[in-house]
């Protein structure tokens, strides 16, 4: 790893910016598959875990398993799936969407409902029973219940959504398979993500460039995450 | 939307570069037609191209140097994806893309006798280079023969870093293995997987010999210490180093959503002389990478189809 080159590194920082709004192309890309990705996925995944969180059916410690299994799934073979899914032979094949950011948003979709079905459940199932029944006492309706409990919960909740952006963003297999890394000629990304840059750029040995885009995919994360707990404080002072 | 294919015809056949006066900016909407007065849109403006090619004509950055001049020509937009020769060929076959450009010819004629790919024309070349360490621990330097030299490394059992990704390269270095007689294998053979530029590194990392494309060895060449050993044709090198590019449409028999009107555009704007000069005026550290192929005096009627294929021996 070269490190000596600071001069060289700086006036990479300098040049990189400009280069046509290649970096700022990039950035916008991976936000926005990944947050669509994971407001779909929000809405999907927390009506699961209130389900799960109020009701008893038959087969739940299934479908908990199962999400727990999706926790640790590898995102490599996420994106081989939605790869045979979107492809022109796959069952989705009509819709042409492979190398399109919405095949890599159905892969980000999958890596991230998981861990924020899971750790909203955890959040829901958490709320003391005591709030619950206080709930129930002062004549609430079940879904008066639920809100409460919700209420109660916004803060695990947050997080969930929080680790399910973290996984999101930070992905690199699926979107390389199903998305396939690509700028227009003029620079300007299609569906090049930063973490797909990065591996690109390492693979050309641009370790400068590299290095950059991932202080910027580190700041974004931190920034998100930085104005999430914000939030949560603002609402515990209150 | 129907393809107005005299005007596409008459914009092909007379290969005129169009003018831009009135050019539809890519990712506009084709409703507007420009009559009869031979503007740039040939029916397939708007559309969008989908070319899977190998790692080396990628990472040289060549296909964004020339693109945007097929881009503007036609008012479309090309998706290029970098996968290697094996994947970009297995996505082509899977309906996912409309055009390929590769390098492994016996790959590409069991593409074409299988019927999936059309049309096959030469497109340019390069060569292959062994690099190595300095200090060239298996002493095959100035070697004339790739084979000897592999040979040498093998009995000294220097490192050698292969591509191991079934891509152009990967199939070159096991033809030129299987050519030495060698069968490589041991610590010092690693495989790492990996585009020809991380290869490249991985190889720097570890000084260990590896088989390149001259392209991207002259792309990465100010990033590592890697030296050329063995030279290939280009500088005079033995001829079993000699690296062909080729280029091939999707059968629309085979795949009906293949956009073959706009990869027949694409092979015949990418094979014109405009573009062939481009891909010989481009240069990389002062040094020309790709030379240009499909423009001959004598045409070579057998880069259509797979080599010795003959219409009674091939059904």
């Amino acid at each position: 790893m070269p490190l000596d080159s600071v001069g060289h590194l700086l006036q990479t920082v300098v040049d990189l910016p400009f280069r046509d709004g290649y970096v700022s192309s990039i950035i916008y890309v991976s936000l926005y598959v990944s947050v669509i990705a994971v407001t779909l996925s929000t809405l999907f995944s927390i009506p699961v875990a209130i389900v799960m969180g109020f009701g008893d059916f038959p087969g739940k410690q299934f479908v908990k398993s199962v999400i727990n299994t999706g926790m640790g799934f590898p995102s490599v073979v996420v994106g081989l799936l939605v790869l045979f899914t979107v492809s022109n032979q796959g069952p989705l094949g009509t819709l042409e969407l492979i190398f399109t950011k919405e095949a890599m948003i159905m892969s980000q979709f999958v890596l991230a409902t998981p861990p924020i079905t899971a750790i909203s459940l955890a959040a829901i199932s958490g709320v003391d029973e005591n709030v619950r029944d206080a709930a129930h006492v002062l004549g609430g309706t079940r879904v008066d219940v639920a809100l409460v409990v919700l209420k109660e919960a916004r803060y695990g909740i947050a997080t969930a959504v929080l680790a399910g952006f973290g996984r999101a963003i930070s992905e690199v297999g699926s979107v390389l398979i199903v998305g396939g890394n690509i700028t227009s000629a003029g620079g300007i990304s299609k569906t090049r993500t930063l973490t797909t840059a990065i591996q690109l750029e390492a693979r050309q040995g641009q370790y400068e460039t590299a290095m950059i885009l991932g202080a910027v995919l580190v700041a974004l994360v931190l920034t998100v995450n930085a104005v999430v707990v914000r939030l949560g404080d603002q609402e515990v002072q209150r | 939307m129907p393809i107005q294919r005299r005007e596409f015809i008459a914009a092909i056949g007379t290969g005129v570069v169009a003018s831009t006066a009135g050019c539809t900016q890519p990712g506009q909407s084709n409703s507007q037609s420009d009559g009869e007065s031979g503007g740039s849109q040939a029916g397939v403006a708007g559309e969008t191209l989908t070319l899977t090619t190998t790692t080396s004509t990628y990472d040289t950055g060549l296909l964004d140097e020339i693109h945007p001049a097929f881009e503007d020509m036609y008012g479309v937009s090309v998706d290029a994806v970098a996968q290697g020769t094996g994947a970009a060929l297995e996505s082509a076959r899977n309906g996912d893309s409309d055009v390929v450009m590769v390098h492994a010819r016996g790959l590409e004629d069991e593409f074409m006798r299988n019927g999936y790919g059309i049309n096959r024309r030469d497109l340019m070349f390069n060569d292959f280079v062994i690099v190595g360490p300095e200090s060239d621990p298996a002493g095959i330097q100035g070697m004339g023969s790739a084979t000897e030299a592999l040979t040498a490394i093998a009995e000294s059992e220097a490192q050698f870093v292969s591509r191991g990704d079934n891509s152009g390269t990967h199939t070159k270095e096991l033809n030129l293995w299987e050519a030495a007689g060698t069968e490589p294998g041991g610590d010092w053979y690693q495989e790492t997987g990996t585009g020809m530029g991380e290869a490249l590194n991985v190889a720097n990392q570890q000084g260990a010999y590896t088989l390149s494309d001259r392209g991207t060895y002259i792309s990465q060449r100010s990033e590592i210490d890697l030296v050329i050993l063995v030279q290939g044709p280009i500088e005079d090198g033995p001829e079993i180093l000699a690296n062909p590019y080729g280029i091939m449409a999707v059968n629309p028999g085979v795949h009906d959503n293949a956009n073959y009107d706009l990869a027949m555009a694409y092979i015949g704007w990418i094979t014109s002389p405009g573009a062939q000069d481009a891909i010989s005026s481009y240069q990389v550290n002062g040094e020309q990478l790709f030379f240009p192929e499909a423009v001959s005096e004598n045409p070579n009627f057998q880069q259509y189809v797979p080599e010795g294929w003959s219409s009674d021996s091939d059904g």
